[in-house]
């Protein structure tokens, strides 16, 4: 490899800074008296704590997944901090009232919390380790009807609607990470967009990781009511430790007859360094359900963060006619390992599903696509198309496909394409002989990859998810 | 002006090249001149395609003794998109496929790349489309072809076609085809000849890496050189270029042993 590939892939994480600020934290360690701890400090109503602790007693009796084609030391459960919030100065009434520290936090990051500078036509709420900080355009959404609030807040503003509808995607028992989320999540994003409404604006979440023995356990919930549609964008950065930090959130989306939901991520939480030391294991379950009729759900992700990524956000294709979409970017670098993809489970009549996954490996890191594409026996005439493309970068990263197949039904229609290319001396000395250096061609090549992906995000996100990716790989190539 | 006089584009000595451990390239020495057209034939495995990269500066292959002078510059001392941008060119046996890459992308990075490294106006993308599609008609190509992947399902033909189309865009001082005819057919043969015999001039040159003599019908060669075992074993003129194809290059091995 030339050393303009390799100077093309080591840029510094730009996130790394840690915010100094008092936080109030539960002590480390995972019990019975934290879970109701933790439930306490929050006013939880007691049918929440009993989703906790029955979630608690049945991940006590699970095991942690091998089979994910990652290797890690085993994590001390008990040495993780389960709940940890910047303490409030006082309650807040506004947002001009949050802690100044915190502001600056999310300025230096590009999400301003105002809503006069905040990115127009987009509402965010805002996670700061275990606690939602704040979320912008509450009242405009409220005048269309749209709920878009803190998972604490709509526990208590929206009981009988977190109750409905929580554990109805993702059960708590669904796998270990899952009910570890269950039994001690502390916060995460809610929304609800009732019948017939067409979200007015992008909403948005942001997760911010502070504290460096704290886990971050988030739940987000998304129901879309018949004929109604939203576009909900997620972004997450975490400082530089040199340990690890655990992240195991928990997103389910509920989509009724005709509604449309549209959920991208830009994940970039801190990778670890050039030699694997510290880093975030991201451990997500994300699943949507295709509940109605003429249903759609789109997952949109460019992974190019954390030490380990290990999620495959998923579409259970109830409803007939429904639609399930995963367009994929995921990108490994150093000593990174990827283990993701997608589950489409088609169980309704003429769903529909298309799954397409672009890995990028570079520096030592490996990168596995795992996917499952799922016919039920009543599925009449379900299609799926699937392409798996990974590029690789040098000559010491890996890449991976595992795809799944199972067709319980004859009329079905399955497609699977899978191509892997190198970017390599070959490619690079093409573009020089143009007059054409190696790290504009490296951008271009990359961004031809990932392009039918990338064109799947709302724009704003685009822009920033091309920066990323560009400053991900500088100093790759060589 | 006799072409004797013209300014001397490239000056080659001693050029000795090797891939890993093979030694390919055993002392190689030409001249070419502005205005001249060299061939440079021989059998598979000879050196032709090596000599091309090696002095386009591809990084698989190490110089091992000899000098290359391009336009008063020591080429080899130079990064190959350097080269480049110094008006050398390489159109390539095996272009390379990138997918997602549009072709008008590709061509309008490069072109405005030399043009900034000869101090000329870049072109925005409507105001290079205008230039492009001028250039495409020397070629006889469709304006799809912009449209498409770089090089991605391209037929051997269109490939050739799209390579010399970046020579008429970057408008090198010297370009070296290697096996430009290579899967093309008798009609595509004429357009690409016709489309490199317009881009000649007294400024120009250009070297022509071929198996055979029919490509030499349509661009007439001043000097005709046969490469044996990675050296240059006889040069002659345009009837050299005839002789190899009546006899083979099996007279000339042996006439050099």
């Amino acid at each position: 490899m030339s050393t303009a590939l390799k100077s093309l892939i080591d840029q510094p994480y730009r996130h790394g800074f840690v915010t100094d600020i008092e936080s109030d934290s539960v002590a480390k360690g995972l019990s019975e008296d934290v879970i109701r701890l933790i439930s306490r400090k929050k006013n939880e109503p007691d049918w929440l704590l009993e989703f906790r602790l029955k979630a608690y007693r049945h991940w006590l009796e699970m095991t942690e997944p091998t089979w994910p084609n990652v290797k890690y030391p085993k994590i001390d459960f008990q040495d993780i901090i389960y709940f940890s919030a910047p303490k409030p100065k006082k309650k807040l009434a506004s947002m001009d009232e949050v802690d100044p520290e915190l502001r600056r936090t999310f300025d230096k990051l590009g999400v301003p919390l105002h809503e006069q500078a905040a990115l127009a036509g987009v509402a965010v709420d805002v996670i700061f380790d275990s606690v939602s900080v704040t979320t912008t355009y509450k009242k405009k959404l409220a005048d269309v009807g749209v709920i878009f609030c803190s998972f604490s807040e709509a526990v208590r503003e929206h009981p009988d609607l977190v109750r409905k509808y929580l554990g109805s995607v993702v059960p708590h028992g669904d796998n270990y990470y899952a009910a570890l989320n269950s039994a001690v999540f502390t916060d995460g994003s809610f929304c609800y967009i009732p019948k017939g409404v067409k979200c007015p604006m992008e909403l948005s979440t942001y997760f911010r990781i502070n504290t460096q023995e704290s886990g971050q356990f988030e739940r987000t919930l998304i129901v879309a009511e018949e004929g109604a549609s939203v576009s909900y964008l997620e972004g997450c950065t975490a400082p530089q430790f040199d340990t690890n930090q655990l992240h195991a959130a928990v997103v389910e989306l509920v989509a009724l007859d005709n509604a449309n939901i549209k959920y991208s991520t830009v994940q970039n939480w801190y990778a670890g360094d050039e030699n694997g030391r510290g880093g975030i294991y991201n451990f997500v379950t994300k699943r949507g359900l295709c509940k109605g009729v003429n249903s759609k759900i789109s997952w949109t992700q460019v992974e190019t963060g954390s030490a380990i990524t290990w999620k495959y956000p998923s579409c259970v294709l109830l409803g007939d006619n429904s639609v399930g979409e995963f367009y994929s970017v995921a990108l490994t670098n150093h000593m990174q390992q990827a283990d993701t993809g997608t589950k489409m489970v088609h169980i309704g009549r003429n769903t529909r599903s298309t799954i397409i996954s672009k890995g990028i490996s570079a520096g030592g890191s490996n990168n596995s696509y795992r996917g499952l594409v799922k016919i039920g026996a009543k599925a009449d005439g379900a299609r799926n198309f699937s392409q798996c493309d990974s590029m690789l970068i040098g000559d010491r990263c890996a890449a991976n496909t595992f795809p799944y197949i199972q067709v319980q039904n004859d009329s079905a229609k399955v497609e699977h394409e899978a191509t892997t290319s190198k970017i390599g001396e070959d490619q690079l000395f093409y573009f020089a002989s143009r007059g054409i250096d190696a790290e504009e061609a490296v951008s271009m090549i990359i961004n031809g990859f990932v392009k039918d992906v990338f064109t799947q995000l709302p724009m704003e996100f685009a822009v920033e998810a091309g920066r990323l990716l560009g400053l991900k790989l500088e100093g790759s190539v060589g | 002006m006799t072409k004797e006089e013209a300014p001397v584009l490239l000056e080659v000595r001693g050029l000795a090249a090797k891939a890993g451990s093979a030694q390919i390239l055993k002392g190689i020495d030409f001249t070419v001149r502005a205005g001249e057209v060299h061939a440079i034939m021989g059998p598979n495995g000879s050196g032709k395609s090596t000599l091309s990269k090696v002095l386009a500066g591809h990084p698989a292959y190490e110089v091992t003794a000899g000098t290359a002078r391009f336009d008063g510059q020591d080429l080899l001392a130079m990064a190959a998109e350097d080269r480049a941008r110094a008006g050398f060119f390489l159109s390539f046996q095996y272009p390379v496929e990138v997918p997602g890459v549009a072709n008008a992308q590709f061509l309008r990075l490069a072109y405005n790349s030399i043009q900034g490294a000869r101090g000329r106006d870049e072109l925005d993308p409507l105001e290079f489309d205008d230039y492009v599609r001028e250039k495409m008609k020397l070629l006889e190509m469709a304006p799809a072809f912009l449209d498409r992947s770089l090089n991605t399902g391209f037929s051997g033909g269109e490939k050739k076609r799209n390579e010399i189309l970046q020579m008429a865009l970057l408008e090198p001082r010297l370009a070296f085809l290697d096996e430009t005819d290579s899967g093309l057919d008798i009609d595509a043969l004429r357009v690409v000849a016709n489309g490199v015999n317009t881009l000649r001039n007294d400024d120009n040159a250009v070297v022509l890496v071929t198996h055979y003599q029919r490509l030499l019908n349509y661009i007439v060669p001043d000097y005709v050189h046969v490469m044996d075992g990675g050296r240059l074993v006889k040069t002659g003129g345009k009837e050299l270029a005839i002789e190899l194809e009546a006899r083979g290059y099996d007279w000339i091995q042996k006439s050099a042993a």
